[in-house]
C-alpha cells in the first residue's frame, strides 16, 4: 500500500535523541533551552507512535528488520523489532515526553543552579538514545555498546546532585555497571568463538545445550543481574535511585533497570533457551522471592521517602522474575510464550507507569517538605492535595489493587502460577502486597493525619514552589496507570505478538 | 597447544585475576584499576579468538577490541572523576573541622 515501513523509522528513532544530545550540548546555558528540549521530545514521541501505528498496521507482527549501511549480518549491524521491542520503544517514549516536561520545569532557575540543567540535558538525551538502540538492537555487541551508554550516561546523572552521598552512590552505580558489563562482553567473546557470528538470530539457531553456550548464559545471566539489582545483588540500587535528581530516579527506576532485564529476556528465552535447565529458573524466581520480601521489609523500614521508593524498585523486580519457573513450566521447554510472556510484559509495563508517577509525586512533596523525611510529611495532604492523590494511585497499582494496571498485572501472574501447579508463587505475591500495602499506607496515614500544629504553620510559603506543570505531569502519569488497568486488552495485544514471532 | 589458545587461557586468568581485585579491593582506585585488569583479560581473549584458522586472521574481533578500549577509557575516566571529586569534598569538610 505504501513505502513507509516501520522498519525504516527505526534509525531515526535512535539518532533524534542523539541529535538532541548534541545540539543541548551546543546552545548550552539559554533561554529557549527547556523549549527546545520539549520540542525534541514532542518529535521524538510522534516519531515513536507514527513507528507503533506503522507497526500494529502491517498486521504481520513478523519481525522488523532494517539492515544498516546495506550490510546484512553476520557482517553489518542489524535494527530489529517484535512486539516486545515496540512496545518498550512506545514506553520509552511516552516516558520521555513527560519526564522531559517536568525536567524542563523541575531544571529551571526557580528550583536548581543552573550548572546542573547545562549537565542534564545532554545525558538526559544521550541516556534516551541508548535505550532507544538497546530496544532495536538484533547485535549481541551493539547491545554490549548500549548497555554502556546507558550505564555510563545514568551513573552521571545521578551524580548531577553533586553531594558526597550522590557522588558516592553514583561511583558505586557506575563501577557495578562496569562490572556487569564485561561479564556481558565476556559471555559475547564465547559465543563469538563458538557460533562465529554476532547476530542474535543466528547464534539462536545454532546455539545448544553444549558447554561454552552454558558457560555463556551464566556469565550473562550474572552480569545482567547486577544491573537489574534481583536481590542479593540490589545493593547498589537504593542510594544510586534515592540521591539522584528526581526526573532520573524516575526514568531509572521505570526504564533503565527494565533495559537490562529485556534484554536477560531475550537471551533467557529466545537466544539460548535451548541452556536453560529447570534447577535454573526455579532460582531465579526464589531469588525473585526473596526480593519481593526483603525489599519490602526494607521499605518499610526505611525513613527517606526517595529510599522507600527506591527499595519498592527493588520489591517490584521480584515479581517480575517469578515469571522465570513459571514461563518454563508452561511450555516444557523455555520460550517466552503463553500467559507468564504476558504477565511480564504487562508488569513492566504497569510498573514502569506507576512507579514514573510515585518518583515525581514524591519530589513534588519532597520540594514543597523541603527535605525528604517521611516523618515530615504529616498532614502534607492538606497543602498537595493532588501530589497525594497520585502517590496513592501510583500505590494502589503498586500494591495490585483494582482498578490499575498492577492489579491486571498480579491476576495475570496469579492465574499463570495457578494454571501451572507452582502454587508456592502465590504465597510469596500475596506476602509481597501485604508489605507493600504495610510501608505504602504507613506514607499515606502520616499525609492525611490531620496535625493541628502543622496545619497552622504558614503554609504560603511553601505552597507555590511546586509548580502547576510538575503536578500535572505526575498527573497525567497516574491517570496512565489507572487507563491501563481499565484497557489490558491493548498491551496484551501486542504481547501477544511476541509469542508468535519470538519462536526464532 | 597452540599460541592463540595459550593466550586465550591467559585472557580467562587475567579476567578471574580482575575479578577477585574488584571483589576483594578497598580502595576505589585499587578497584577501577582491576576492572581494567578484567577488561584487559577480556580484550585479549578476543584477539586470540581471531586466530580460528591459520590461514587468515579475522578483523572482526579487533573491531570489537578496539571499541571496547574506547568505552573502558571513557568508564574508567568518569570513574577517577567521581572519586576525586569525593575524595576534594573529603579533604574540605576535613579541613573546616580543623
Amino acid at each position: 500500500m505504501n513505502e513507509l515501513s516501520s522498519s525504516l523509522l527505526l534509525p531515526a528513532i535512535v539518532f533524534l535523541p542523539l541529535l538532541a544530545a548534541i545540539i543541548a550540548f551546543l546552545i548550552g546555558r539559554n533561554q529557549l533551552q527547556g523549549r527546545i528540549n520539549i520540542c525534541f521530545s514532542l518529535a521524538q514521541f510522534l516519531l515513536v507512535v507514527l513507528t507503533t501505528l506503522l507497526f500494529l498496521h502491517e498486521q504481520t507482527y513478523q519481525s522488523e528488520r532494517y539492515v544498516i549501511g546495506g550490510w546484512g549480518a553476520p557482517l553489518g549491524i542489524d535494527l530489529i523489532v517484535d512486539g516486545f521491542s515496540i512496545l518498550m520503544i512506545a514506553l520509552t517514549g511516552l516516558l520521555t515526553l513527560l519526564i522531559t516536561l517536568y525536567s524542563a520545569s523541575y531544571f529551571s532557575d526557580k528550583y536548581s543552579a543552573s550548572e546542573k540543567s547545562l549537565r542534564f540535558w545532554p545525558l538526559w538525551w544521550l541516556l534516551i538514545s541508548g535505550l532507544n538502540a538497546l530496544f532495536m538492537s538484533a547485535d549481541a555487541f551493539n547491545i554490549y555498546v548500549c548497555l554502556e551508554i546507558i550505564g555510563l550516561s545514568a551513573a552521571a546523572l545521578v551524580a548531577l546532585q553533586g553531594s558526597r552521598a550522590a557522588l558516592e552512590a553514583a561511583l558505586r552505580y557506575l563501577l557495578v555497571g562496569l562490572l556487569g558489563s564485561l561479564f556481558y562482553l565476556f559471555a559475547i567473546a564465547i559465543l563469538y568463538r563458538s557460533h562465529g557470528t554476532l547476530d542474535l538470530m543466528q547464534i539462536a539457531e545454532t546455539a545448544n545445550h553444549s558447554f561454552p553456550d552454558k558457560v555463556a548464559m551464566i556469565l550473562i545471566t550474572i552480569g545482567l543481574l547486577l544491573k537489574i539489582a534481583l536481590f542479593p545483588l540490589h545493593f547498589w540500587l537504593p542510594p544510586a535511585h534515592a540521591n539522584a535528581p528526581t526526573p532520573v530516579s524516575a526514568i531509572l527506576s521505570a526504564l533503565v533497570v527494565k533495559a537490562s532485564l529485556y534484554i536477560l529476556i531475550k537471551f533467557w528465552f529466545d537466544v539460548l533457551g535451548a541452556t536453560i535447565t529447570l534447577g535454573a529458573s526455579q532460582m531465579l524466581g526464589a531469588l525473585g522471592g526473596a526480593g519481593i520480601i526483603y525489599g519490602s521489609w526494607c521499605a518499610f523500614r526505611a525513613t527517606q521517602l526517595k529510599v522507600l521508593i527506591a527499595y519498592s524498585t527493588v520489591a517490584q523486580l521480584g515479581y517480575i522474575f517469578l515469571l522465570f519457573p513459571l514461563s518454563e513450566y508452561s511450555m516444557g521447554v523455555s520460550s517466552f510464550t503463553g500467559s507468564a510472556s504476558q504477565a511480564a510484559v504487562y508488569f513492566i509495563v504497569a510498573h514502569a507507569c506507576a512507579k514514573a508517577a510515585m518518583f515525581l509525586a514524591a519530589g513534588n512533596l519532597i520540594l514543597a517538605q523541603g527535605n525528604g523525611e517521611i516523618a515530615q510529611l504529616k498532614g502534607i495532604a492538606v497543602r498537595e492535595p493532588l501530589n497525594v492523590l497520585v502517590f496513592a494511585v501510583a500505590g494502589i497499582s503498586l500494591i495490585g489493587l483494582p482498578p490499575s494496571a498492577g492489579f491486571i498485572a498480579k491476576w495475570l501472574l496469579l492465574t499463570t502460577a495457578i494454571e501451572s501447579g507452582q502454587w508456592w508463587w502465590v504465597i510469596v505475591v500475596i506476602i509481597g502486597g501485604l508489605l507493600g500495602a504495610m510501608y505504602l499506607f504507613k506514607v499515606l496515614s502520616l499525609a492525611f493525619s490531620t496535625d493541628p500544629a502543622v496545619v497552622e504553620s504558614p503554609t504560603s510559603k511553601s505552597t507555590p514552589q511546586v509548580s502547576n506543570v510538575m503536578t500535572t505531569v505526575a498527573l497525567i502519569l497516574a491517570l496512565i496507570t489507572l487507563a491501563l488497568g481499565f484497557n489490558a486488552e491493548f498491551i496484551l495485544n501486542i504481547s501477544n505478538t511476541v509469542s508468535e514471532v519470538s519462536g526464532i | 597447544m597452540t599460541s592463540a589458545l595459550l593466550y586465550a587461557i591467559a585472557g580467562l586468568a587475567l579476567f578471574a585475576i580482575g575479578f577477585f581485585g574488584v571483589v576483594v579491593a578497598s580502595h576505589v582506585m585499587r578497584k577501577i584499576l582491576a576492572l581494567n585488569v578484567m577488561g584487559v583479560g577480556i580484550f585479549m581473549f578476543l584477539i586470540a579468538c581471531a586466530k580460528r584458522n591459520p590461514l587468515v586472521v579475522d578483523p572482526l574481533p579487533h573491531a570489537m577490541v578496539l571499541t571496547g578500549i574506547v568505552i573502558a577509557v571513557a568508564g574508567t575516566a568518569l570513574a577517577l572523576n567521581l572519586m576525586v571529586r569525593i575524595h576534594h569534598i573529603d579533604q574540605s569538610s576535613q579541613e573546616q573541622s580543623k
